[in-house]
């Protein structure tokens, strides 16, 4: 149905579109070789300098120190957690189904502030025996509650294709719970699994509102780049470092749209 | 929960009985009105921009590109959606700023950029989430037969006809999803409009009545206008048959 100047108008939107995404990100790249120390544009010439001071820096290596560690923990997290209660509400009838796959698919909807907001809340108010340090364990918390949903959506969508009569012939043959989950179960899910970690990791190393609401005095990397985005003399720096973090976010994301061809990676955040 | 208690103005403790001041001093003041009313405005303008940009894309990937091409697309848009969101506001930072590429771009038009204001901050947001909008409604295009548009055209209905009156009603639920995702995603942010403009939206208020000035209950009782919209807006979009789409 579409005519010839109808499809040649399409490809110019979509090239244009393309061309409105992808071009912010090229000019930081471009400024991260910067010489000069503004950001002035055109840019006077390039060098490789600002990448060794940025390794040099020690902000920086603390920053990106913690964002590794609450990126692992909360994919940790993200694991376990999503991939049991997808377990549940794909397999089981029970209870409060509905519920369930609801309310751990709502970080998704809820504003981040929000979210952001209600945990610091609890973990300030949580009582003594209880309580917590606002740092490294509050930003985990903070990022495995939206980190769940990508894992989760994951594991549903792999489980909704594979059948559970694999499971029960494994259950006939007389495999108990544990054989019948290592040895049939968990080779079907290892790729969803896998592709929700990534994302999950994704999702959190560069995850800005919730960690400002949970981290305290801990800096993560995007919170690194925040607080120094006011500071002229390091803004060489904070644009090496947005380069490395949009490609430590953009390449586990690659594999993992490789690894999954079920729709599950829309939903962020 | 927190949104009712109060803040005790001598010993800035938080005081834990129940009350609606909060809710009280929010709708009578006006600058909290129009705060609400600037968000919430700026977040139906960003929606209506992204569903205009994402509409001839996604109908192109889905309909026009040969299977390969598509694939290519898909990656293309995943790929920056997961992309640091605060790296894309920082790029828009340096690109609007006084001596930056938009501006040197259109000097020689004898324009000038929008600066940092109400206009940087839609335009970020909606180069923000354009590719939540894109995916949604590409699915959504994708699932509707070309028989169809076929039939529309066998019927004798032009490129445009067909697709007001076919493909447009189908996409719709699509449309839906997204901006699901623009609108509420809008809504709770607060980096973006503290970096490319200086007014503020519900977010910043509320991010300063935690973080800088302790009043907790306050800044509960502004969050739940956010979400009572999301719900309002989850519930339309229910109804448009958005769910499915998701």
């Amino acid at each position: 149905m579409t005519s010839r100047a109808g499809t040649w108008l399409l490809r110019g939107a979509t090239g244009l579109t393309l061309a409105f995404i992808y071009l912010p990100l090229l000019v930081i790249l471009l400024y991260a070789f910067n010489t000069r120390r503004t950001l002035v544009w055109p840019i006077p010439g390039l060098t490789l300098k600002w990448f060794g001071k940025a390794i040099d820096n020690p902000g920086v290596r603390d920053a990106l120190v913690v964002s590794v560690k609450a990126a692992l923990g909360a994919t940790a997290i993200a694991l376990l957690l999503g991939s049991l209660a997808a377990m549940a509400v794909a397999r089981h009838r029970f209870f409060g189904r509905e519920a369930v796959s609801f309310l751990v698919i709502l970080p998704l909807a809820l504003p981040g502030i929000v979210t952001g907001m209600a945990l610091n809340a609890t973990f300030r108010n949580l009582p003594d025996p209880l309580g917590v340090q606002l740092g490294l364990f509050t930003i985990m918390v903070g990022h495995a509650t939206f980190c769940i949903v990508v894992v989760y959506n994951n594991v549903v969508a792999r489980l909704r294709r594979t059948q559970a009569s694999l499971e029960e012939a494994s259950a006939d043959l007389g495999a108990d719970a544990w054989q019948t989950f290592r040895f049939v179960t968990f080779p079907q899910l290892k790729t969803a699994l896998l592709a929700g970690g990534l994302l999950a990791f994704a999702l959190s190393f560069d995850e800005v509102i919730v960690t400002t609401f949970t981290a305290g005095a801990d800096q993560t990397l995007p919170i690194w780049i925040l607080s120094n985005l006011s500071r002229p003399n390091q803004l060489p720096i904070v644009n090496v470092v947005a380069v490395f973090v949009i490609l430590l976010s953009m390449v586990p994301v690659y594999f993992a749209s490789k690894l999954s061809s079920e729709r599950t990676l829309v939903g962020a955040r | 929960m927190a949104a009712f208690w109060r803040l005790d103005p001598f010993t800035a403790e938080i005081v834990h009985d129940y009350g609606f001041q909060n809710f009280k001093l929010l709708w009578e003041s006006d600058v909290y009105r129009a705060i609400t009313q600037r968000t919430i405005l700026i977040a139906a303008a960003v929606t209506v921009t992204d569903a205009l940009l994402a509409f001839p894309v996604a109908f192109y990937m889905a309909k026009v590109a040969s299977p390969k091409t598509r694939n290519l697309l898909v990656v293309a848009i995943l790929l920056p959606l997961w992309a640091s969101y605060l790296v894309k506001v920082y790029a828009w930072r340096i690109i609007l700023q006084e001596q930056g590429i938009l501006n040197w771009a259109l000097d020689p038009l004898g324009l000038s950029g929008p600066g940092f204001g109400n206009v940087a901050t839609w335009l970020v947001f909606s180069y923000l989430w354009l590719p939540f909008m894109i995916l949604p409604v590409y699915a959504g295009l994708e699932r509707i037969p070309s028989s169809l548009l076929e039939a529309s055209s066998d019927l004798g209905a032009k490129g445009p006809r067909t697709l007001w009156r076919v493909v447009l009603p189908l996409a719709l639920p699509a449309i839906a999803a997204g901006s699901i995702f623009t609108f509420s995603l809008t809504l709770g942010d607060y980096i973006t409009p503290q970096l490319v403009s200086s007014t503020q939206f519900i977010g910043n208020v509320v991010y300063s009545n935690v973080g800088v000035a302790n009043n907790l209950p306050f800044a509960a009782a502004f969050a739940t206008v956010p979400v009572a919209v999301m719900v309002v807006y989850l519930l339309l979009a229910r109804r448009a048959g958005a769910f499915d789409n998701l």
